[in-house]
């Protein structure tokens, strides 16, 4: 009979991928690149609002996007059409969010050299993409009015992870039971320190706004 | 909700070891699941279950998963409640200065090996 041993291993499964996402956001901060990881349920808007933004910062910076999906390209084709930005499509094969290893894949594929600005489109979800740090430089989320303003207190996490909670479809205000007071209530008890910018990615309103919050956030990541 | 992705990185973790440590075989793994980690212990145990068959040191590895409990605690009263039972919200003060202090992480505490 051979003898069983222990090995004591105490390693944490996340601890990895801190790790990895540290190592990812030390690179890109040596290069002078900025990457936004943006995540929102499906539907919320964040390709249209993405695109905006590219539309107003292109003139300033060389941008580059990472689609993530579980499958399709229909939004990197979208990008490519509406802003000519480099674009490519990351399929998380099943899974429900991305981390810093395909965040790494993702980069070496897009061929970053050249580019100063990137944003990572996370998986359409609002709970997996909360609990992986892609590396990213900073991280927004997209809560759009028709799903209701109870939402931080649903997905806790999610509105703790956030640099700023970009509300979109402001325009449709009128015709949903959206409390914006009630919204910013509950979204402090998740997060004090974030920034809220509320836009409309169809009317364009407040993408001025939002392309002033990534040019202070990209300055102050340059120093 | 993500229980494949994280049996994947514990398989690697331990056929990684397992490796290093030149054994035949893992026999057994004692893994602490958090009770805020979103692993559902259930879940879990089948995806492991599945993907065991696929490995080169862990085919008869027996699985004990130990849950550790979700705790937070309050900056104001400086007292830790359970997170499970009140969330984000203090149960002495009802304020929301508060932090989780355990049960987010998976974490791989040993393994018994031949």
């Amino acid at each position: 009979m051979d003898q069983v041993r222990v090995i004591e291993l105490k390693e944490s499964v996340f601890a990895d991928n801190d790790a990895e996402a540290d190592r990812v956001r030390a690179e890109m901060r040596a290069r002078g690149q900025f990457l936004l990881n943006v995540m929102s349920s499906p539907g919320s808007g964040k390709t249209t609002t993405l695109t905006g933004l590219i539309n107003a910062l292109k003139g300033e910076y060389r941008i580059g996007v990472m689609e993530a999906d579980i499958d399709g390209a229909v939004d990197t084709d979208e990008i490519i059409r509406s802003t000519g930005a480099r674009a490519i499509q990351l399929h998380t094969g099943g899974m429900c969010h991305l981390d810093a290893g395909m965040t790494r894949t993702g980069l070496e594929s897009l061929e970053t050299q050249g580019l100063d600005l990137l944003f990572l489109e996370n998986v359409g979800n609002l709970v997996c993409p909360a609990e992986f740090d892609t590396g990213a430089s900073a991280n927004a989320v997209i809560l759009s009015v028709p799903e209701g303003d109870d939402k931080p207190l649903k997905y806790p996490l999610m509105f703790e992870k956030a640099d700023v909670v970009i509300l979109n479809k402001i325009d449709v205000l009128p015709y949903f039971d959206f409390d914006e007071d009630k919204f910013e209530t509950y979204l402090r008890r998740r997060n004090a320190s974030c920034d809220v910018v509320k836009v409309s990615a169809k009317t364009g309103e407040g993408i001025d706004v939002l392309a002033n919050w990534v040019r202070r956030r990209v300055e102050a990541w340059r120093g | 909700m993500h229980e494949l992705g994280i049996v994947v990185r514990v398989i690697d973790m331990v056929e990684q070891a397992a490796r290093e440590n030149g054994v035949s075989k893992v026999v057994g793994l004692d893994l602490e699941v958090g009770e805020v980690s979103t692993v559902v212990p259930d879940y879990f145990r089948d995806c492991f279950e599945w993907a065991i068959k696929r490995t080169d040191y862990m085919r008869e590895c027996e699985l004990n998963l130990v849950v550790v409990q979700g705790t937070s605690y309050c900056r104001d009263c400086k007292r830790t409640y359970r997170t499970t039972e009140y969330g984000k919200s203090c149960p002495y003060c009802g304020g929301y200065n508060t932090y989780l202090v355990t049960g987010r992480d998976v974490t791989v505490r040993d393994i018994r090996v031949v």
